[in-house]
């Protein structure tokens, strides 16, 4: 069976190896090929977790090493992985979704030319994503950590012709590495402290007490910043709105289920090291609460329905990051809710490029409405997602988040109220922006408007068949995009349940631990409470979209609306502070270069010269000097041996 | 009489020279002036030969008178051909060989 | 005695030179394919050395040694450890693709005659270049070693002032000026730095008395060799000043950017990922070799300067308009972290830094020549003039943007390994300093990222909605870097298990150990 876990990762690397390499020959092919890779994944995936269920709780982990990968004194990094029940858990949603989104993104991608291509970037995503959870020591994370920001880079900029795709994805990869600066960090810091860098030692070392709390809350906080690179976290959360300039199927997959979840991976796979590190664990919670507050603003006020999700990711992921930040209470509830998260974000995402789809690409809100006659699959499967992530009783999103609310208020003290408050606060909010989207977009009036014009084609996803001037037709999406948006839908409902019943807590205690919090309110008033800031939410958002027509432009708003277009002035910060301060600092180093550092040999040479130059003078070719300077230079010399000789 | 004199006699001659090679143009003066230096030093060889009683000064003498003689030649040579270029035997017109 | 294996490595290159430039004037393409052979059996040749070298055996292995000039005491002495078979293998890997990639960049004008001869020029020079280069890693002879120090400057000096880049803007005699200008600024960067070298080896010739790295160390170990200590650092300061020239090293790395941005792009890569090596491999070799406790005084400011070169290049490759120029800062940048390496004093950062020799070749191979192939459609080395490429020549923006990639050390390619054993050995012993040059991993990302998306994305210009993809030639040059991109990305052991023990030897010449890990430490 250990020599099972390797496959998982080189099915869909060959995938990748093959599409990417195979040329035009596999055009026809390679979606297909694509496709069966990532199911083979799934398939050993479920192999493998079969096997798993079959062994007692204690002795699931399985472990395989296939080789040293960089042998030098005193550093050992083994290409060597460790699939245990968090390992397993991911596998399994990596896998299972993505091979769901492979199916759709056959639909979705059928008329763009270059669809092999995006399908070996889809399978090298899933190959470094199944790398990043199986290995079994944090540089071998890197690799995988590193792996799934590359495809990121490739599938946000995937139709790199238009300028802003390709901006988009610089800026993820940019703001990722500063993350990653942190990962580099963090793994130097285990390797001074621990000697090793591997899961095993380092966790087993700083659980068991042997290394300073200064130093493990450091390594925890150098985590943290990597975690917050990739998972959109305040303060580098401003890539992933950017980042929805990519296909839609990439949206749901890369910077919904899976990858953005990378974060809360790794804090929840350092446990040992938070739980050490108390300071550092409540710097993780108010990361998580502020970004839950910051994602579910922002989402609010977006008109671009990507973009309105995207906000929402970020503080779905923010709810995470502040259950794993509660320690052994919460790991197990900020996986879970990551799970539930994965069916109904990426349910949403499939739903909203179905729309779409069905649109002529159009992504503004404020231009669909009463889609729901016309998109009856689409409608029920995006409104299954929608009662899911608000939390609506007996969805699968009601029983993951209600967990982490709970979990929030018993930390205990005034963090505990504080966070707790947040958390329910992020909860009303959720509500109101998802029926807000909701309501925009299959409710309410047709504000249809005519496709852009082909001066604008550039900003239009190809593989639309737009017809300019004329009104968009919207039309239900073929079988391989509805069937994934189906069975994501029956995730998004049920997960939640099954894992309630099934012990998913159980299930992942061996490897989080896990340990039952003790809440100032009692479980049914947190329970009562989330059920009304929800309706409490969905009750605004209809009073103002539901029974006003919704203007086909948007209003000015007020000050907080309008800074939350602008994702909170966050870019614009950035741009006054990094972009312009930096181009100022390289424009001026490289006018130090040129005038100083190289002036200063250039001026040598340059004196130099004109110094041979006054010396030349001398040579007048008139005889008599010559011979003046002869005459002299004899009597120098013949003046300075007798005064040696007088010496 | 005291050789010493005849020391003194020398260095005049040679300054007197020497003088003459760094102020006059006219390359036959030169030429002279040289000549005067030349023998200026022959005197002081001669005269060193009395003073020490060996023949080296007498003998280093004879090979200066040669060699002038023979410098002479040289000189002459290129200071007429010179004057048949430039019509002009002043030092200063053959200033060419600068940079 | 047994075969000169590492003289007749040596040797090929340099006949093949002589071979070539004597071809005909008529025979042009003769000339390049007999460079290309002779390349070949060189790239033989020192698959041979790294078969037969033992990384388990002796220091110094293959060893030549024969009297010379006997009155100084100079010997003709050849041996090689493991970090000099590493680099005679990139060198002798790198120059056949150096020689393919510039198969048309010497070729006559067609307002120049026929019987036009550098075309064998060229390729000759380049030979010559590979046998000195070969030549001094295998030197174990201080003054030996000097001598090919220098002589591979006259080479060089003619590559790239002779044969520049036909991209240039402006007037003919305005991009002769410039070539001129670079390629004295080259020669006589070079030359002080070798002059001060010269006074250092004269020097420990008065000290040690004979000029043979073996036994001097032997009897510095010894301490049958007393250096006063002020002799030594001065020693070691003329040593590594020439060192810091060629490597090139903050603030003595302005010679770099002019050199690389004239030259053909095969030249480019010739400076930077070979003869510039010898620099760096020279510190580890002679400065920490014969001068440990120097090396140790100088260690503090040497790794500032090591920092600022990591930072400042980065900053400077952002700041760039030329495309070849920001590979040059890129490469010093690279160059920092190299010598960090090398001073940190630790295995970890040794060894990083000789994978990174040898890594930083090939990723700078890999994106200059494609960058070199870019630049001779387009005719023009400006970042502006280009945009949307990738539309009309996916192949080549793909191999661009791995070669890219290799340059911001994505795991996965070589270049990540080395590096990221720089910084783990730095910061073992010098924190601070592993922190800010972790900057330089942002930094790196935002040149090459920056320099792919105003290339390659967006929409295609006028002209380059019909640029040519890369040709069969081309291909075959980048196709094979790639792979051993990846190759010792995932698997550098072949590498590490020949450089491992020599970075021992050199740990033990400095008597240093590393920094044992603070809870092992405590038990």
């Amino acid at each position: 069976m250990d020599n099972l876990i390797a496959l998982l990762v080189a099915a869909p690397l060959l995938g990748a190896a093959v599409l990417l390499t195979g040329g035009r020959r596999l055009d026809k092919a390679g979606h297909w090929l694509g496709t069966l890779l990532a199911a083979v994944s799934f398939v050993i995936g479920l192999v493998l977790f079969a096997d798993m269920l079959g062994k007692s709780a204690d002795d699931r982990t399985l472990h395989q090493t296939l080789y040293t990968w960089i042998p030098v004194e005193g550093f050992q990094a083994d290409i060597a992985f460790q699939l245990d029940q968090l390992s397993m858990t991911f596998v399994l949603l990596i896998t299972g979704v993505g091979t769901l989104i492979h199916v759709y993104s056959i639909g979705y991608m059928e008329h763009d030319e270059r669809r092999r291509r995006f399908f070996g970037y889809l399978n090298l995503f899933v190959a470094a994503m199944l790398l990043l959870v199986l290995a079994d020591n944090y540089l071998l994370l890197y690799f995988g950590w590193e792996g799934v920001g590359l495809a990121s880079y490739l599938l946000i900029g995937f139709w790199q012709h238009k300028p802003s795709a390709a901006t988009a994805a610089k800026k993820a990869f940019l703001v990722n590495r500063v993350g990653d600066m942190g990962l580099s960090i963090a793994i130097m810091l285990m390797f001074t402290t621990f000697g090793t860098f591997a899961f095993g030692p380092v966790l087993d070392a700083a659980a068991g007490g042997d290394a300073s709390e200064g130093k493990l809350t450091a390594v925890a906080l150098m985590l943290l910043l990597a975690a917050c690179g990739k998972s959109a976290q305040v303060p580098l959360q401003s890539w992933l709105g950017d980042a929805m300039e990519g296909p839609t199927p990439v949206s749901a997959l890369i910077h919904a289920a899976t990858m953005v979840t990378a974060g809360v991976y790794l804090i929840v796979r350092s446990a040992d090291i938070f739980n050490a590190a108390p300071d550092a664990q409540l710097v993780v919670t108010v990361v998580g609460a502020v970004t839950l507050l910051f994602g579910a603003i922002v989402g609010c006020a977006k008109d671009d329905i990507k973009k309105a999700l995207a906000g929402s990711t970020m503080s779905q992921i923010g709810y995470m990051v502040l259950a794993a930040g509660l320690g052994p209470i919460g790991y197990a509830f900020a996986i879970m809710h990551l799970v539930t998260h994965g069916f109904f974000k990426a349910g949403l995402f499939l739903g909203a490029g179905s729309v779409m789809h069905g649109m002529n690409d159009e992504v503004d809100m404020r231009k669909y409405g009463g889609l729901r006659k016309y998109m009856p699959v689409t409608f029920v499967t995006f409104g299954l997602g929608y009662l899911a992530i608000i939390g609506f009783p007996g969805l699968s999103g009601f029983f993951s988040k209600d967990k982490i609310i709970e979990a929030a208020f018993a930390k205990g003290g005034t963090e505990g109220w504080i966070l707790g408050a947040c958390a329910l606060l992020g909860a009303a909010i959720t509500a109101y922006y998802m029926t807000r989207v909701m309501i925009m977009t299959f409710f309410g009036e047709k504000r249809w408007q005519p496709a852009p014009d082909p001066d604008k084609a550039a900003s239009v996803e190809p593989g639309a068949d737009a017809h300019p001037g004329e009104l968009p037709h919207p039309h239900e999406s073929p079988k391989s995009m509805t069937l994934p948006m189906i069975l994501l839908a029956v995730g998004s409902v049920g997960a939640g349940a099954f894992f309630e019943y099934a012990g998913f807590v159980e299930w992942l205690e061996p490897v989080t631990g896990f340990e039952h919090g003790h809440s100032p309110l009692s479980a049914a008033a947190v329970t009562t409470a989330t059920v009304v800031v929800m309706l409490l939410g969905v009750g605004v958002a209809y009073l103002q979209y539901g029974r006003r027509p919704v203007p086909a432009v948007a209003p000015r708003g007020s000050l907080l609306t309008r800074a939350a277009r602008r994702d909170l002035l966050q870019d614009d910060f950035n741009h006054v502070v990094f972009v312009r301060g930096g181009t100022h600092l390289t424009r001026s180093l490289v006018y130090v270069d040129h005038s100083l550092v190289d002036g200063v040999v250039n001026g040598t040479a340059a004196s130099v010269g004109g110094l041979s130059g006054r010396l030349r003078k001398l040579q007048n070719g008139y005889a008599r000097s010559y011979a003046v300077s002869m005459f002299g230079g004899t009597a120098v010399l013949i003046a300075a041996t007798l005064l040696m000789r007088a010496v | 009489m005291n050789p010493v004199n005849y020391l003194y006699l020398a260095a005049l001659l040679f300054t007197i020279g020497a003088t003459g090679v760094l102020i006059r143009r006219n390359a036959i003066v030169l030429f002279m002036c040289v000549e005067l230096m030349l023998n200026a030093c022959n005197l002081a060889f001669v005269a060193f030969s009395r003073m020490h009683g060996n023949l080296d000064g007498q003998v280093i003498a004879f090979f200066t008178m040669v060699v002038a003689a023979a410098e002479v030649v040289v000189g002459l040579a290129i200071i007429v051909s010179v004057f048949r270029a430039r019509h002009s035997a002043s030092v200063d017109d053959a200033s060419l060989m600068k940079l | 005695m047994s075969f000169p294996l590492l003289t007749v490595t040596a040797a090929v290159p340099a006949v093949g030179a002589v071979l070539t430039a004597a071809v005909p004037a008529a025979r042009r393409t003769a000339a390049k394919w007999l460079a290309l052979l002779v390349s070949l059996a060189t790239l033989v040749l020192a698959a041979v050395v790294f078969a037969r070298f033992e990384p388990g055996g002796d220091r110094y292995q293959l060893t030549e040694s024969h009297a010379w000039i006997k009155d100084f005491g100079v010997r003709y002495e050849l041996g090689v450890d493991g970090i000099g078979v590493a680099l005679i293998g990139l060198t002798a890997l790198l120059i056949p693709f150096i020689v393919l990639a510039g198969w048309h960049d010497a070729d006559p004008l067609e307002t120049q005659s026929k019987r036009w001869r550098p075309t064998q020029g060229f390729f000759a020079l380049i030979l010559m270049v590979e046998a000195m280069v070969i030549l001094s890693f295998e030197a174990t002879d201080v003054f030996l070693f000097y001598i090919l120090f220098e002589a591979m400057l006259i080479p060089m000096y003619f590559l790239i002032g002779g044969f520049g880049d036909r991209a240039h803007s402006g007037t003919d005699e305005n991009a002769a000026a410039q070539r001129s200008y670079a390629a004295v600024k080259f020669l006589l960067y070079n030359l002080a730095g070798g002059l001060i070298m010269l006074a250092a080896v004269i020097g420990l010739y008065v000290v040690a008395g004979n000029f043979s790295l073996t036994e001097i160390a032997e009897a510095r170990a010894n301490g049958q060799l007393d250096m006063a200590t002020s002799t030594e650092r001065w020693l070691f300061l003329g040593f590594f000043f020439a060192f810091a020239v060629k490597a090139p090293l903050w603030p003595l790395h302005t010679w770099l950017p002019n050199a690389m941005g004239e030259a053909t792009a095969p030249v480019a890569v010739l400076i930077t990922a070979v003869v510039d090596k010898v620099g760096t491999f020279a510190m580890l070799r002679f400065c920490l070799g014969l001068f440990p406790e120097a090396s140790k005084w100088a260690t503090p400011a040497i790794i500032v300067l090591a920092l600022i070169s990591i930072v400042y290049g980065a900053l400077l490759a952002v700041g760039q308009r030329d495309i070849k120029r920001l590979v040059a800062y890129a490469s010093i940048s690279h160059f920092g972290f190299i010598i960090m390496g090398i001073f940190a004093m630790t295995s970890q950062g040794q060894s990083g830094a000789t994978l990174y020799m040898v890594n930083h070749g090939i990723s700078t191979a890999a994106l200059m020549l494609v960058a070199g192939f870019l630049i001779s459609r387009r005719g023009s080395r400006l970042i502006a003039d280009y945009g949307g490429v990738q539309k009309a020549a996916p192949v080549l923006a793909g191999t661009f943007l791995i070669g890219g990639l290799a340059t911001l050390s994505l795991p996965g390619l070589a270049p990540f390994v080395s590096e990221f054993l720089v910084l783990v050995g730095t910061f073992a012993r010098y924190p601070v300093a592993g922190i800010v040059a972790t900057t330089g991993i942002v930094l790196a990302a935002l040149y090459v990222l920056v320099l792919y998306q105003r290339t390659m994305t967006g929409p295609a210009k006028e002209e380059t909605r019909n640029m040519p993809d890369l040709r069969a030639r081309e291909l075959v040059v980048v196709a094979p870097l790639i792979a051993v991109l990846i190759l010792l990305g995932v698997y550098p052991q072949p590498l590490t298990d020949v450089v491992n023990p020599a970075v021992r030897h050199t740990m033990s010449d400095v008597q240093q150990k590393d920094p044992s890990p603070e809870v092992e430490a405590a038990k």
